[in-house]
């Protein structure tokens, strides 16, 4: 048999054009067509050792939905990939595969690695386009409950993980909708909601129910969860929480927004669409983004799309040590974002009318790596200069939300206000009560969301078994 | 999906709904407030929740029609559904037993300063109730005032009914008849906030004010509901949304409830628009 040739690079995804995507709210990577999707993985060399599982922090059968595709056998890959990941369709899209799964790729050492996260997003969409419905069965019912707090990565992780080991599942969401960071923050054009609603809709059909407009800490306290309404084990997963703003002069200007609000108005609230919807949002013409991760990247692309002439992201180291994915970066350049590096804003200066018309920054230069072993910057004396915007949005990080936290007080928490969990097991010092995602580790991704729902529900499911509960700590799993 | 329960209208744009909320009933204390949402496409409002009848599994809000989202929800009536509610949200008022504490209410403000009259004379204070209106019209829940609180004084701009003055003429004729107040809880618009605290602040009488600024998740995730109190950044959703009179920046607040002023005509021109075709097809 002749050798087989591999094509050195991945299948290019076929994307919307820079100056057409930069002004509308469509998906911008359109995916690959099916022909594109198996000449893809029939690149997949189907090495021994399996290093793209080990790189994958919810263990899906990697090789074996990629051989699945190259046989054209996508319903038998779309099952592969459900039995590990209830979310495919939005970890194909949003999951920073080059620092996971294809990091570890053996292909990748001489040349590109396999386009794992598009190959999944491609089985993901093609199932929902031709109606696959996900057939595992489910485990008999055990009669146990469990509460769930919070519908995004982790939450829906875990609520579909312990609903297929046969336990009862309620989310409890304090927003109108569900699906958590995933609905409010990821920009319709990197992640349809349709497809979040999709998935979501899959939870249900497993039997989990989801309670909207319900905030733990307020409605019912995690207390009253067990006490009143019965649950046996509650996972709290209520991630981002109050903004942070740097201290600095104009922060409460009209036209400084936190990326969460930002964001929610656009996302959550469809302020894009007004007045067809009724929720406003400041459509700068001059719009400024602060912060290097993925988050400010959404912001200032969205800014784009709400109308900015001229839209700047400022960041205070330089691009390597930027946190956002390559590809975003990319994405954002592509379509005219002007990055301003090593630069920092000291003031945002007003108008008349306390709306912002210009930001005041300072350059930086890099010195000693601090404790991130990053090199931190340091700002260069009488560099000061103004950017002429009418917008500011800070994506610098987030606290943790204290609504829990001030109404469970014996739910211990770290200096910042996240919730202290093991993370084997997402199991806290109150028995019962587990926790994962953004509230257990501040500000993170989607897939590290989720790879903590699933090793909390394996311990739940534990727990719920165990002849007693009572007497339970963690150390015991 | 929430039931409109009944409807009542108070004053000119502004009603009672009761509507159906065992779980909010059952938990809200005085202060705290609901989000509600009408539409699909609709607004997320923060309301105060002005009373609950626990029985019925029903709290009541009282709305005034400003801009679409207030009258949009006002246009809907008993029987009606509102599609979301999420509740009891921020903090509670902090109430103590055995206070002297005068309540001052203007306009729609009345209507979170009764639940608040109500928790104080429930710790056995000596409540005294100042409700103020721009006409008669304008002057709310002075029977269900009366029927709690010791003293209810009621002032209009115009002298059409009550007092001829604004709520802080009434307030510094009281001091100056000798009475003594351990508390002054003041809710209403921002200038009425203002002038009454600059009224308390030189005789050292504690002063709370409730902030309604504009508001996005109310749930302690999206800082748009950021006020400088004191020289801090407080978070009026999880924070609030009370706070020590004295300490907050009126002018910053006033400026930010100004930020979607063109956006909000915008919205409303277009929906009186809508409404007066909806009427002449009729």
């Amino acid at each position: 048999m002749a050798k087989k040739i591999i094509q050195k690079t991945k299948m290019p995804m076929p994307l919307q054009d820079p100056h057409l995507r930069a002004h509308n709210f469509d998906e911008v990577a359109l995916g690959y067509p099916v022909d594109l999707a198996v000449l893809e993985a029939q690149r997949c060399i189907q090495c021994k050792n399996d290093p793209c599982v080990a790189g994958c922090p919810v263990d899906i059968d990697i090789p074996a939905f990629i051989r699945q595709i190259a046989e054209r056998d996508f319903e038998g890959a779309y099952h592969t990939l459900m039995e590990r990941n209830v979310l495919p369709a939005v970890c194909g899209r949003v999951c920073p595969q080059e620092e996971q799964c294809e990091a570890k790729c053996t292909l990748g050492v001489k040349n590109e690695p396999v386009a794992i996260g598009r190959l999944e997003r491609f089985v993901a969409d093609y199932a929902a386009m031709v109606k696959f419905t996900d057939d595992a069965p489910l485990a008999p019912p055990t009669g146990h409950k469990v509460a769930v707090v919070g519908s995004g990565p982790a939450g829906l992780t875990v609520a579909a993980d312990l609903a297929k080991m046969g336990h009862g599942v309620t989310i409890f969401e304090a927003l109108h909708k569900a699906g958590g960071v995933l609905v409010y923050g990821i920009p319709e054009f990197r992640l349809p909601k349709s497809i979040v609603e999709h998935e979501i809709e899959g939870l249900r059909r497993i039997g989990v129910e989801i309670k909207t407009n319900h905030v733990i800490g307020q409605t019912f306290t995690v207390d009253e969860l067990f006490t009143e309404l019965g649950y046996e084990a509650v996972f709290i997963a209520t991630g981002a929480g109050l903004p942070t703003f740097p201290k600095i002069p104009g922060i409460n200007l009209i036209g400084v927004y936190s990326a969460n609000e930002y964001l929610t108005r656009s996302n959550l609230m469809k302020a894009y669409l007004f007045p067809a919807t009724d929720t406003p949002t400041i459509r700068g013409k001059r719009v400024a983004v602060i912060g290097g991760g993925n988050t400010a990247m959404d912001a200032v692309r969205t800014s784009l799309r709400l109308g900015a002439e001229h839209a700047y992201l400022v960041y205070r180291r330089t691009r390597q040590e930027m946190p956002a994915r390559a590809e975003e970066i990319d994405h954002a350049e592509e379509e005219g974002v002007d990055i301003v590096m090593l630069a920092a804003p000291t003031a945002i200066l007003a108008d008349e009318r306390s709306r912002v018309r210009a930001m005041r920054c300072i350059r930086m230069e890099l010195g000693e790596p601090d404790s991130s072993g990053r090199r931190s910057p340091v700002p260069i004396k009488g560099s000061e200069f103004d950017l002429d915007v009418d917008t500011v949005v800070f994506a610098i990080g987030q606290g943790a939300n204290p609504l829990i936290r001030n109404t469970t007080p014996d739910l211990p928490v770290n200096k910042w206000g996240n919730i202290l969990a093991d993370d084997g097991t997402g199991a806290t010092q109150k028995a019962g009560v587990f926790a994962g995602g953004d509230i257990v580790t501040g500000g993170a991704t989607v897939i590290s969301a989720m790879g903590a729902g699933r090793r909390a529900a394996r311990a739940i499911d534990t727990y719920l078994r165990s002849p007693s509960s009572d007497g339970y700590s963690p150390t015991d799993l | 999906m929430h039931r409109i329960l009944d409807k009542e209208v108070l004053a000119p744009d502004v009603v009672r709904f009761w509507v159906e909320g065992a779980h909010i009933a059952r938990k809200r204390k005085p202060g705290q407030f609901v989000i509600v949402r009408t539409s699909e496409e609709g607004e997320r409002i923060p309301l105060t929740i002005a009373d609950v009848d626990k029985a019925r599994g029903a709290i009541s809000i009282i709305v005034q029609g400003v801009g679409k989202s207030t009258r949009h929800l006002n246009a809907l009536n008993a029987g009606d559904s509102i599609l979301d509610m999420a509740g009891p949200l921020g903090r509670p008022t902090e109430l103590h037993p055995d206070r002297r504490v005068c309540c001052i209410g203007g306009g729609i403000g009345t209507a979170v300063v009764y639940p608040i009259a109500c928790g104080f004379k429930a710790l056995h204070g000596q409540v005294t109730a100042i409700v103020g209106g721009r006409t008669k019209d304008f002057v709310i829940l002075e029977k269900e005032l009366r029927a709690v609180v010791d003293r209810v004084i009621v002032t209009t701009d115009d002298g059409s009914y009550g007092v001829k003055g604004l709520v802080t003429d009434a307030l510094t004729g009281l001091i100056a008849e000798g009475q003594q107040f351990d508390e002054v809880v003041a809710v209403g618009p921002l200038p009425m906030m203002r002038a009454v605290v600059e009224v308390t602040r030189p005789l050292g009488i504690p002063t709370t004010v409730s902030l309604n600024p504009v508001m996005v998740d109310g749930t302690g995730m999206c800082g748009g509901c950021r006020v400088s109190v004191g020289g801090e950044q407080k978070f009026v959703c999880v924070d609030g949304p009370e706070f020590n009179g004295h300490q907050v920046d009126f002018e910053e607040l006033g400026a930010r409830l100004r930020a979607y002023r063109e956006q909000e005509a915008e919205s409303l021109r277009l929906y009186g628009d809508r409404m007066a075709c909806h009427v002449q097809t009729r």
